[in-house]
Parts: structure tokens; sequence; C-alpha cells
């Protein structure tokens, strides 16, 4: 280990058993029974040889982290990008030693402090003060420590008037934002930050953003996992890629980020086709219903008429919304070869805040064919805080769209 | 967090900085320091006892008065079963009453913290998965909740003696000493279901009846010296027959006789649940977080 090195992963793995209920559980009542004894025989078995019981008919390895290997310098500020499921969690989990790694090793010089959820161990009965001191003293603060940063602490929150009520009568925004307040005032060598940026209303959002930027600029060393690409490049100097549980790329933060937009794009729409078209810019317009608005520049198509698609898909792969101009039954939109430039504005109201790939497609009318594709970057949509009735679409709902409405002017 | 100090990284004069010590996250690797990790986490300990003890009686009406009731109605109907109906002998001269409560004593505090302690693990499995700390601290915590019980039980006792004319002699200063021996019983057994809580919640069921089976296997509500002479050594097997003893030989002066024998056995198979409680706790601890 070099100096300046604060922790180095070498070949780092973790496994876990997970089990699965076979599809055709419940035929006959026979076949139930024999799944139940052949069960309990095993997590008798299990138990007798010392091993945890897993729920399921079929047993599988999974390997979460599979020989992942990386380096940290002190003072470094390094942003864990992937999608759901890549092993950035566990491996967290790991370095903040909650669980212990299958094999490889891991070396750690200094003191770390771990924020995987806001209000760690908060309890309901007890009042914001006693909380704070509660969760101060999960979180690894000294009483001392605390006592000193407690003024601070209240007045980040901005709950000062509550803290002798139980947190079990707070509003959830309030809880957050103490939970958040005491976890901005650790300071450790080492910061290792789950997705914990994503509480609270835009504005907490804001200064809780602003509050990593100082801890980041102390000369700590933090490890952050978000998937809000702009928290990431704003605080961030290098990136680490996790993909199915290794480490994909290693690198400066824009070019971990510029990688990973492409290996989605590839993924996905497998490259683009070269029909010359380009994005000249994109807004994310937060006045009114959120809209994205798009200008496309470089369109070589024959004149005629087209139908303009729009694709959203999450950044885990689910097709989340989808806007048409022209097709659904109406006229398509004349386009001639001197219009070589448009924009396209795409309204966006329930979307959950995530990141989205954008596809657009020019389909001509008569033919059916698709005749230019593009592929826009990942946008990290943060809509405007929610109020009364409104629901977003949340973006692990699974299937289905939403009809997006979309204009365009040329 | 702490700070770790692998010996091997420390001989070989690779931590440059006297504050920066090298930590080394391994499968299997067993922490050499792990006695005085968990003593620098002695303060989350104090406040993890502090949360329990705070939070045990909340929205409850009366609150404190449950540490009375439970062990007053206990004590009267083991006086009226064993003392009045089944016309046990007490101990010497000691009203019965008396005798009854200061066995209760001693076995209140054992089970409340082999209840506390088995669930700890599973009721703290938000903290677990969350945060590291050594994870021996939270059964250890849960286990002050039973010895502030303890304190409000013995005021009672206390009273007991006072309104029966019956009072301690010299014996009662070495009652910290049983005190002590009273956790330590249960500790090692409840150290031992904690972690296999955690695996198989099978033993969520299991507790309570060991629990309720135990207050009649173990002299709670008759003197151990009814228990017939031949039988006494293997009736010292149970850990809880020392403890009690202990407690009224305490309390009652020289009423009580002990069974050195016994208590003798007594101590060793406290000592051995201990080490076999730590032991196991400590092989399965690093699991914990993964099986919630």
């Amino acid at each position: 280990m070099t100096s300046d090195t604060v922790i180095r992963a070498e070949g780092l793995g973790k496994k876990y058993i997970i089990g699965h209920q076979t599809a055709d559980r419940s035929t006959t009542f026979r076949d139930v029974i024999t799944q139940n004894v052949k069960n309990f025989v095993r997590g008798a078995k299990d138990m007798a040889q010392g091993k945890a019981i897993v729920a399921g008919d079929e047993l599988e390895e999974f390997w979460a982290l599979k020989d992942v290997n990386f380096e940290i310098k002190r003072g470094d500020v390094v942003g864990i990008i992937g999608r759901n499921g890549a092993g950035k969690s566990t491996l967290l989990k790991v370095l903040s030693r909650i669980t212990e790694p299958t094999e490889g090793r891991v070396e750690i010089k200094g003191r770390v402090a771990s924020l995987l959820e806001v209000g760690t161990g908060f309890h309901p009965e007890l009042s914001g003060r006693e909380n704070v001191y509660l969760n101060g003293a999960i979180l690894g603060m000294t009483r001392a420590e605390i006592n000193r940063k407690f003024d601070e602490i209240v007045d980040f929150s901005g709950v000062e008037k509550f803290l002798d009520t139980p947190v079990k009568r707070y509003s959830s925004g309030m809880y957050v934002r103490l939970a958040f307040a005491v976890a901005a005032h650790l300071e450790p060598e080492i910061l290792v930050v789950d997705e914990v940026l994503a509480v609270g209303d835009a504005e907490f959002q804001k200064k809780c953003l602003g509050k990593m930027q100082d801890v980041a600029g102390q000369g700590r060393t933090v490890l952050f996992v978000s998937h809000n690409i702009g928290a990431i490049k704003s605080l961030c100097k290098s990136g680490i890629l996790m993909q199915n549980g290794s480490a994909a790329f290693i690198g400066q933060v824009q070019d971990t980020l510029d990688f990973y937009g492409r290996q989605l794009n590839a993924s996905r729409h497998g490259g683009s086709d070269g029909s010359g078209l380009r994005v000249e810019s994109i807004t994310l317009d937060y006045n009114g219903t959120p809209a994205l608005d798009i200008r496309v520049d470089g369109l070589s198509i024959p004149t005629g008429r087209y139908e303009i698609r729009a694709f959203l898909t999450s950044a885990s792969g689910t097709a989340v919304g989808v806007g048409s101009v022209g097709g659904f039954g109406s006229k398509g939109l004349e386009i001639s070869v001197k219009n070589q430039s448009l924009n396209l504005s795409l309204q966006l109201p329930n979307l959950a805040r995530d990141i989205y790939l954008i596809t657009l497609e020019w389909v001509d009318e008569a033919t059916h064919n698709v005749v230019a594709r593009l592929n826009l970057d990942e946008v990290d949509f943060l809509p405007p805080p929610l109020t009364g009735e409104n629901h977003a679409l949340d973006s692990s709902w699974g299937s289905g769209f939403v009809r997006l409405p979309i204009s365009v002017s040329m | 967090m702490t700070e770790q100090v692998s010996p091997a990284a420390h001989a070989e004069g690779i931590a440059t900085e006297k504050s920066q010590r090298i930590l080394i996250l391994e499968a299997g690797r067993t922490e050499r320091n792990y006695w005085s990790d968990l003593w620098s986490y002695r303060e989350l300990f104090a406040i993890l006892a502090w949360r329990d003890v705070a939070v045990q009686y909340k929205q409850t009406v009366i609150g404190v008065a449950w540490a009375v009731i439970r062990p007053l109605l206990t004590m009267i109907i083991f006086t009226v079963v064993f003392g009045t109906l089944a016309k046990l002998p007490s101990e010497g001269t000691a009203p019965y009453p008396v005798m009854v409560m200061a066995g209760m004593l001693p076995w209140f505090l054992f089970s409340t913290i082999l209840s506390q302690a088995a669930n700890s693990l599973v009721t703290n499995s938000n903290l677990i998965g969350k945060v590291y700390f050594p994870r021996l601290i939270v059964p250890t915590a849960s286990s002050i909740v039973a010895l502030v019980d303890f304190a409000v039980t013995f005021v009672l006792l206390l009273g007991l003696m006072v309104l029966l004319g019956f009072f301690p002699s010299w014996q009662i200063l070495l009652l910290p000493l049983f005190i002590l021996l009273a956790v330590l019983a249960a500790l090692g057994p409840a150290l031992i279901l904690a972690s296999l809580n955690v695996r198989y919640r099978d033993f969520r069921f299991i507790v309570p009846f060991i629990v309720q089976f135990g207050m009649y296997v173990s002299p709670v509500g008759f003197a151990s010296s009814v228990v017939p002479d031949n039988l006494r050594l293997i009736y010292s097997m149970n850990p809880v027959v020392g403890v009690i003893d202990g407690f009224r030989w305490c309390l009652l002066g020289g009423e009580a006789e002990i069974y050195w024998p016994g208590f003798a056995l007594s101590l060793i198979v406290v000592a051995f649940f201990l080490w076999l409680g730590i032991r196991t706790f400590r092989a399965t601890e690093k699991t914990f977080a993964d099986l919630f």
C-alpha cells in the first residue's frame, strides 16, 4: 500500500445463496406435500450443519461481487455508478464492514463512517433531541462531538421548534431533514454514502448537495453511490462503473459516465444508424409542466409525411413512456428537405426522478419504415416536488407506459 | 468507528503515520483486538442501553409500576400455592413471602435478560444491516433494562422486609457479586440463543418456553433445601440454582445455608455457558447482516 492509498481492494468477491420458488408449485396436493417435506428435510439438514436457511425450492449461488480490484487515494471523491443490481450497495456494505467478503481482501487506512440510509436507528418514541444523540452514536460520533455540533445540526435541519417532540409526530420531511443533518456533521476520514441525497424537497436536496461538496472539499475521501448523474458529476473526481458484480470501468468521472452512457445505448439499440442526425441541445424546462426541449439538426431524410415517436426508457431498462406526433390515427408531420432542423418539446408530467434514455424515431407514414433514429444521452430527470394529488410513475413500477404529450416546431 | 491495528502490518512498518492504521477485511479473518475494539464502542453501548430503558415504559399508563406489579402478584401466588397450600418449609425463620421474593429477584433478572437478549439482534436488525459495530453490544446492552427492573423490584423486597420485620445481616454486602453472577449466567445461554435466533427463527418460540419451564424447575417458589439430598448435586446443574441460593444466603442472613458442592457446580456450568456463548456469537456475528 503506497502512502496515499486509503482503500485497496484485491480480487474482492461476495457470494449469496438465493432460493427460487419453482414455477408450477401448487399443481397437485401431493406435489405440494412432497415439496414441503423436501424443504423441511433440507432445512433440518442445514441446521444440523449450522448453515443458514434459504427459502425456496431450488438454490442458486449468486455472486453479488466478483473479482473487484481498485485503489482509492486520500482525498479522492469517487462516484460509484451502475444499474440496479450491479453490486454497488454490496460493495459499500463490504467496505463499511457490515458484511464479510467471501473472497479477496480489502485494506483500509483510516476511520470509516458509512451512511447507507438516513436515520439509521431513529426511534419513533424518542424526541428529536434524543434521536440526534442516538443516531450520532450509531454513526460513530462521540458524545462530546455531538454536544459540540448539536446547535449546528439543529440549525441545518430546521426543526428546532419540534426538538422535544417524539419523532413519530414528525412529518416525513422533517424526519429526513433531521436525520440527514446528523449524518452531514460526521467527520470521518473516509465517508461511504449510498444514495441518501434523494431525500426532502428540492430546496433541501440543494442544501444536502452543498454540504456534500463541503465534505468533499475538506480533503476527505468519499465514496458515493448515486443514480443522480448530476450529483455525481458535480461532486466526484473519479468514477467506478459497476457491472454484474465487477468494476467495468475505473477512471475520471466524465470518462466513466461517457463509458456508461455508450454502453447503455449500445446494449439497448445496437449503436446508432448513422442517418446524420445530431442533437443540438437538450434542456429540461421546469416551468409549469416539466418538459424536455430537444433541438435536432442534420435531418437528411426525403420530403414526406413522418410520424415522430419518442421512447423513454429508465436506466434500468424498463420502458417508461412513449410520445408521438402523428401516428395513433392522426396526421403525420410534413417534412421537406429544407427543414433540416427541428424543435421538439416532450412533456414529462408523470415521471419519477431517475435517469432516462430517450430514443427518437422518424417513421415514414406510408411504408412504416423507420427512416431515422436518434439516441439521446441519458437525461437526469429531477421533477419538481409533487403537491396534492399528483402521483409519479415510479421507475420501479415495472411494465407499462405513460403517453407523453409532444409538440414539434421547425 | 474505530481504528484497527493489524499487528502484522505494524511489524512491517507499513503504517506510516501513527493514526493511520490499516484495517484488513478478509473472509474468516478474526479480529485480534476484538475486546479493545469493544471497549472503544462503550458510548454506543451506553446509548443503546439508555434507549431501551427510555423506551421500555413509553406509552404505558402505569409505566414503571409494571416492574412492581409483575413480581408482586407472582410472589403472592407462589406464597399461597407453595407456602400456604402445599405447606413447604421456608429457609430457617425467614417469612415465606420474603424467601419467595429473594428467589424471584434473581429469577426475573435471569429470565428478562435471557428473553430480551435472545431477541435483541432481530429487533435491532435495521442497525445491523446498515452500520458496523461489534455486535456483542446489542445483546449486552439490552440486559441493562433487566437491571433497571431489578432495582425497582429490589426496593419492593426491602419494603416487604420492613413490613414483615425481617432484617438482613452483613451478607447483603456481597449481593453485587451475586447480581453479577446472575447476569453472567443469563448472558451465556442468551448469546447462544441470540445468534441461533438470527439463523433459525424457531428459537423465537423456544425462548418463552424455556423461561416458563425454568421458573418451575428452579427454586423460585420453594427453598432448594426441599430437594432430596441425593438429588441436590444433579439439581445444581441448573445454573440458576446456584444464583438463587446465593441470593437467599445474602438476603436472608444466615437463615439459608449454601450447599457448597452444588454452588461450585453451578459456577462451572455458568462459566461453561458463558464461554460457549461468546464463542458461538463471535463465530457467527459476521454473517448476521446477510441473514436478515
